[in-house]
């Protein structure tokens, strides 16, 4: 019973108010664990069981240990969209990664002797925060749909911009593996650069002012203060905007299935996806279990790759 | 675009020499470099607004016109462009479906999130820390692993393309890492108003909804607005979820579907109004919010 509804000689008994206490509990995590487990981690188990079995579908799942991987091993199609993932996997980083610092940098350092102060940002830097991030609050699909008309071949943005200036743009989306992988390349990196963006400029504000003004004062430019004071300090937000953005270019999934036709060429989920359609259960979860692992080891290498010593300020 | 101009600060000539003065000085000494920069940044801010101006402009073009110049002005404004995607185009609808079914998951998962993060954050109890890190785990994991038999169990549960089957996925999905801000909220709240309340009298539930839960505002507010535009902008789910009927689709789903059945129609000034209509809301959400937005975003995405 309630509190209120309990006789005053129970309510401070303390057996009374374990039981009360383990009933609220119960009470309380019931239906959010029931929903997790059901549609999260049965989902996730399950998955991993799958891709050991011929399951199409229907009722009927039969264990066939690794058949699923030796498919795959032999599937051409699977290498290429591999291929492309990985290579998002290591260009994408590192593009928006040294890009979001510059801005962030210039965003909180580069305006220096402004006002008076050793460090300040450039006029305007909170514009730039606002403005870069506002691909960030789009949806994936939208952005891809944006994009795919912004590379479309004849009508546009930027064959459209090369026509008035009398060159004729090639076909971003139309065939060439290379430009396919440029054009997601760059959108991958616009719409994730503002968020670094704000996420360094955060990591870069907090370093105390006078490091800087040490620093400027023993005669550093604005480069050696980068490398030699900035970065190390914020080498941890670095470090795990690394991972992030890693796994975010492995899980690219809409913005390759909306913009880029299949022809040209397809992300790995793409390619899980599509065996999904095809009715190929088991097979699918394989390649899902193999994108697990490819991500599960990309955070280790840089989690080895990436550790320094963690200087404390 | 981005791949050409990939540009770290470059190294500067040579150490300046700093006199207390020139810390004083108002003028930068970098000359070239510093024009360069700023220009960079300058450009930057074309390039990311630049394709959501683009959109916003042609949404008021006529097809014909957008197909033979693409980069031209609008001569004339036409509204109908948005009157046909509103209705023919059925944006209407598909705004409507993201409403509802964000008004279901959203509502769902504060409650949920928050309940379960209280219990945990809160009291000690065996599994405590289990339950904790089976959230916590949760966040890790690619959702594309658990695609394929999430559809599986959604169909034996008859949620498949219904609407609150795809709320429930939200909310599930949602769970792992709402639970776990909260939770680590929750921890830094004091102790003493809880106590007091007991002493008062106060059920545990009560203590949680009239008490805690206030308390908590900051924080529900930051993974509140993270939930918002990851459920509104949501797309992988729908679209294996909830892929049946047209009708039924959100926005997100139905605007990558009318990019593509455009290729045949050529109503490109509904798509392009289509596109203008969603971006529009979130935008001016985040204008006038931004702060919390992109506080609330990269606390969310770091964990």
């Amino acid at each position: 019973m309630p509190p209120r509804f309990t006789p005053e000689r129970v309510r401070y008994d303390r057996r009374y108010r374990t039981l009360d206490k383990y009933r609220f509990i119960v009470g309380f995590l019931a239906v959010p664990l029931a929903f997790y487990a059901l549609f999260v981690i049965s989902p996730f188990l399950q998955a991993i069981y799958y891709s050991f079995t011929d399951w199409s579908g229907g009722p009927v799942a039969n264990f066939v240990g690794f058949d699923n991987y030796e498919k795959m091993w032999n599937d051409d199609r699977f290498w290429d969209s591999l291929e492309v993932s990985v290579l998002l996997l290591v260009i994408a980083p590192v593009l928006t990664l040294v890009l979001g610092m510059f801005f962030a940098y210039m965003i909180t350092s580069g305006g220096r002797h402004r006002r008076g102060r050793a460090i300040a940002g450039v006029a305007g830097s909170s514009v730039y925060k606002v403005v870069y991030f506002f691909p960030q609050v789009l949806s994936v699909a939208i952005i891809a749909v944006v994009w795919g008309r912004v590379f479309n071949t004849n009508s546009g943005l930027i064959n459209g911009g090369l026509d008035k200036v009398g060159v004729d743009g090639p076909a971003w989306l139309g065939g060439d593996e290379t430009l396919g992988l440029i054009s997601l390349l760059t959108v991958i990196s616009w719409s994730f650069i503002g968020f670094y963006v704000v996420l360094f400029s955060a990591a870069m504000g907090a370093i105390p002012k006078d490091i800087y003004e040490a620093a400027l004062l023993d005669g550093a430019g604005r480069a050696r203060t980068f490398f030699n004071v900035t970065l190390p300090l914020i080498w941890d937000t670095v470090r795990t905007g690394w991972i992030y953005m890693g796994i975010q270019a492995l899980d690219t999934f809409a913005i390759c299935l909306v913009m880029v036709p299949p022809h040209v060429l397809k992300v790995t989920p793409v390619f899980l996806y599509e065996r999904f359609r095809d009715g190929q259960y088991g097979y699918a979860t394989a390649i899902g279990v193999v994108l697990l692992l490819l991500s599960m080891a990309f955070s280790l290498i840089v989690m080895r790759v990436g550790n320094r010593d963690r200087i404390e300020y | 675009m981005t791949t050409t101009t990939t540009t770290a600060p470059q190294p500067q000539p040579q150490p300046q020499k700093v006199s207390s003065s020139a810390v004083r000085r108002e003028k930068e000494t970098g000359g070239a470099l510093n024009v360069f920069s700023h220009a960079f940044l300058i450009l930057w801010v074309v390039l990311a607004a630049g394709p959501l101006i683009w959109v916003a402009l042609t949404a008021f073009r006529p097809s014909a016109e957008i197909l033979s110049d693409p980069m031209g002005w609008p001569a004339s404004f036409h509204w109908e462009n948005f009157s046909n995607a509103w209705n023919k185009a059925n944006i209407g609808q598909y705004t409507l479906n993201s409403l509802i079914i964000l008004a279901g998951s959203l509502t769902g998962t504060m409650l949920l999130g928050s309940m379960a993060a209280y219990v945990i954050a809160r009291f000690t109890f065996p599994g405590n820390r289990v339950i904790f890190m089976l959230f916590a785990g949760g966040m890790m994991f690619p959702v594309i692993l658990a695609l394929v038999p999430l559809f599986a169990v959604m169909e034996n549960f008859g949620l498949l393309d219904t609407r609150p089957g795809l709320m429930i996925a939200y909310i599930a999905y949602s769970l792992p890492f709402t639970t776990f801000f909260l939770t680590s909220f929750f921890r830094t709240l004091p102790t003493g108003v809880q106590e007091a309340a007991m002493v008062d009298g106060a059920s545990h539930t009560r203590t949680f909804f009239q008490i805690m839960l206030p308390m908590a505002k900051p924080g529900l507010v930051s993974i509140g607005i993270f939930n918002f535009l990851g459920q509104w902008n949501q797309y992988l789910l729908p679209l294996l979820l909830n892929n049946e009927d047209e009708k039924s689709y959100v926005l997100p789903q139905g605007l990558a579907s009318l990019a593509v059945s455009q290729g045949y129609r050529g109503d490109w000034g509904a798509l392009f109004a289509g596109l203008a209509i969603a971006m529009l809301p979130v935008l001016v959400v985040y204008a006038v919010f931004q702060r919390q937005v992109q506080a609330g975003l990269t606390a969310g995405a770091i964990k």
